[in-house]
């Protein structure tokens, strides 16, 4: 099976993928993510699950380019499969009822928060989503989000779309106009950095932060520990404990030295791929 | 005694690499037998009429028998009679610690050298294997039974092996990419070549075991519903132990310091070693230390050897004696220029600006009263701590079991320690559920996890084609 369904482009660099994957997708929860392979030589990387049908057997992936794996990813398209498809893997989100649940995405984040979001709202509780991006052009999804969104904001670094500026700003602003009266919990799901500030916005407020760490992976069930983090002292396996976590018990710095444990052999690996090959095969968006 | 035998107290010596030649290559270090030199080694064994040796193999293979035809020039038939008691030959010829086994009951022992048992399997198997395409061995009429056996280790490896020849249709469900459990990801390449695993595998396929990769059973699927959805009769566990075992010592998270797990899965199963050619990347040190005394110890020490790093030191919190590796790969190592720091402990990793490891904190010990396994306790030497410089730690102290198929499993019963409680034929608490290898006994060898799945698979048949349905679990608190 892991036959590509559907592929499309949804901004530069950031596709999407309906792949058939029945046993997948009734398993399938927010939360949940999945380890791909391009082909034999590929690495195993994860990829949030960001919608599954259950009914269709498919589930949906969205993906960034930013190295080698991803590169040779964006280059499998409909009827193509990817090497290997594991899943589902991780534990769910804890998705309960609260008064009001904030979610920030972050850039590619926007994908997994979606279905969280989703769960969220179908158990009643009221979302408000801030969506950030760099640019107006980098921005996705926009419609989804805001369809299980009861206030759906966005942001850009440049402010060439909504609110200029980081979606901290957003975040703090809402937080004290709520005055702890009804936002419940937040969920932070982007770049580290992101997420990382995000936790020190609501840390003083003793709001409950949830974030989902994108840790190098390699086995993605527990067995190599290459994706530990430190929660407190504690040590967390992402992919087995994780992904999701207490954002104020994380040692952000940790996380952030340990992403890059591998930035000499990655630029290596993207040089010589795109010698060989060219570099991402990047449309405009439709 | 056989007229044309060998009376020489010693073996053949075994051809090897040349240490300052192989640790620059993946290419395996014993080069094996020529024909001419296994007949001259099995003409050494005595036929004894009470053979010790087949007491001292987990499986009971005859070796009388193989090694008599070996001595006969019949390579091909040796290999056979091998098959019809040990699903991977080529595989336990070269991993099994046979000086501890049959090698050790063998009598040629007490004066000399014990005949050289591992080393016959391994030529007739790889004989076998070049020469002849194997004749598959006939297999019983369909039984109209599913079999699901979880894990492509040695275990499930071998419990497929024994039950599809017993005309039961089998699956094996492998959570990774490639099969073979730890032969794939955990043995090197210049141990257990990879293209062997896959060749032992492929028998099995031949044979008629299906073999669904990239499932993780409590995941995809769980035990459930292999049986109420999936119409499985019967579900053998050999998940092993894959949860790594860390000290929880100050900087254990910095960058650089792997689980040998990860580092040898890096290694073994996505090949970093080779490195851009494959994706996977691994931090290659110039100065490393490795934390252990087995074989998983000597295994990462000598991948790193031969990934360029110019000192490999390995820390062992005992004494020589006590170190739990063969005594082979203790002396391939040292003869790799592996340096050994006995009696030594790391208490604490120092990180440079990045968070890299750029230190290790050593603490000398010396040997106390046993502990409970009966091996003296080390202790620490006060005021005796050292800095040693690395830029890669390997921590290879051992692994767990892994929780993600237990966690997932209603009604598994499970022993203080996490592993899976059985009974003597391999039966759990679980109706239709056996499990075997090291996620029952924790990390043990590739042989006695075979043996397990040998006991497993006979009760299975058992109870698929004569049991009346009734089960006896593991005792309360077994």
């Amino acid at each position: 099976m892991s036959r590509i369904l559907e592929k499309r482009e949804l901004v530069p660099r950031i596709f999407e993928y309906r792949v058939a994957a029945p046993r997948i997708a009734r398993k399938a929860q927010p939360g949940h993510f999945v380890i791909v392979m391009a082909d034999e030589r590929g690495e195993r990387i994860p990829l949030t699950i960001a919608d599954f049908d259950r009914s269709a057997g498919t589930i949906t992936l969205v993906m960034m380019v930013v190295g080698t794996s991803t590169m040779k990813l964006s280059r499998l398209g409909a009827g193509d499969c990817f090497y290997a498809l594991i899943g589902p893997l991780g534990r769910p989100s804890e998705v309960q009822r609260f008064d009001t649940v904030l979610m920030v995405a972050g850039g590619v984040g926007a994908a997994p928060v979606f279905p969280i979001a989703r769960a969220f709202r179908d158990l009643g509780s009221r979302v408000v989503t801030i969506q950030g991006a760099r640019t107006s052009q980098l921005l996705f999804w926009t419609d989804r989000l805001a369809s299980v969104s009861d206030l759906h904001l966005v942001t850009t670094d440049d402010g060439s779309a909504g609110r200029p500026g980081l979606v901290t700003q957003p975040l703090a602003d809402l937080l004290q106009q709520d005055g702890g009266r009804h936002i419940g919990c937040v969920y932070a799901i982007g770049p580290a950095m992101m997420m990382k500030a995000c936790c020190e916005v609501t840390r003083p407020l003793g709001v409950k932060t949830v974030v989902s760490l994108n840790t190098v992976m390699v086995d993605g069930t527990g067995m190599c520990g290459g994706c530990r983090v430190n929660l407190q002292g504690q040590t967390r396996f992402t992919c087995s404990d994780g992904p999701e976590f207490d954002g104020h018990l994380i040692d952000w710095d940790e996380v952030l030295g340990r992403q890059k444990t591998y930035v000499h052999e990655e630029r290596c690996s993207l040089e010589r791929y795109i010698a060989q090959y060219g570099p991402c095969q990047t449309e405009s968006p439709a | 005694m056989h007229e044309l035998g060998n009376r020489s107290p010693t073996r053949v010596p075994m051809p090897e690499q040349d240490p300052a030649a192989r640790i620059h290559n993946f290419l395996e270090v014993p080069l094996g037998y020529t024909p001419d030199q296994a007949q001259e080694e099995a003409r050494r064994c005595l036929r004894c009429k009470r053979p010790l040796c087949v007491l001292g193999c987990p499986v009971g293979i005859d070796i009388p028998a193989f090694v008599a035809l070996v001595a006969e020039g019949k390579f091909v038939e040796a290999a056979q009679k091998i098959k019809e008691t040990n699903c991977l030959p080529a595989v336990c010829g070269r991993v099994c610690p046979q000086e501890t086994q049959c090698e050790q009951r063998c009598v040629l022992g007490k004066k000399g050298e014990p005949v050289a048992i591992g080393r016959l399997e391994r030529f007739a198997a790889d004989f076998q294997r070049q020469h002849a395409a194997a004749d598959l061995p006939p297999k019983a009429p369909p039984t109209g039974k599913r079999v699901a056996v979880v894990g492509s280790g040695p275990a499930g490896l071998t419990v497929a092996g024994d039950l599809v020849l017993l005309g039961h249709e089998v699956t094996i469900f492998e959570a990774f990419h490639k099969p073979g459990g730890v032969l794939m990801y955990g043995i090197p390449e210049f141990r257990l070549p990879k293209a062997i695993v896959e060749e032992e595998v492929n028998y099995l396929c031949r044979l008629g075991v299906r073999l669904e990769l990239n499932q993780v059973i409590g995941k995809s699927i769980t035990v459930d519903e292999l049986f109420e959805q999936e119409g499985y009769h019967a579900v053998f566990l050999g998940v092993g132990a894959g949860l790594p075992a860390f000290m929880g010592i100050p900087g254990e998270n910095l960058g650089g310091v792997y689980s040998a797990n990860e580092y040898l899965t890096r290694s073994n199963l996505m090949r970093a070693y080779a490195f851009p050619e494959y994706d996977t990347p691994i931090v290659r040190g110039r100065r490393v230390c490795v934390v252990g005394g087995g074989n998983v110890a000597m295994d990462a020490a000598r991948t790193a050897r031969r990934l360029g790093a110019e000192e490999v030191v390995i820390l062992y919190r005992r004494s020589r004696d006590e170190m739990p590796a063969r005594a082979e790969e203790i002396h391939h190592a040292e003869e790799e220029g592996v340096i050994f720091r006995l009696l030594c402990a790391p208490v604490e990793y120092l990180g440079d600006e990045n968070r890299r490891v750029h230190a290790v904190r050593c603490q000398e010990m010396e040997l106390g009263e046993p502990d409970a396994s009966g091996r003296r306790r080390p202790i620490p030497k006060p005021g005796a701590q050292f800095l040693l410089p690395c830029d890669l730690v390997i921590v290879a102290i051992g692994s767990g079991p892994n929780p993600i198929l237990t966690h997932h499993t209603p009604g598994l019963e499970l022993n203080r320690r996490g592993y899976i409680a059985i009974t003597e034929t391999g039966r759990t608490s679980r109706r239709g559920v056996w499990a075997g290898g090291d996620i029952v006994t924790g990390s043990a060898t590739v042989i006695l996890a075979m043996g397990a799945g040998k006991t497993a698979a006979r009760d299975m048949h058992t109870w698929l084609t004569q049991g009346d349905g009734s089960w006896q679990g593991p005792r309360a608190g077994g």
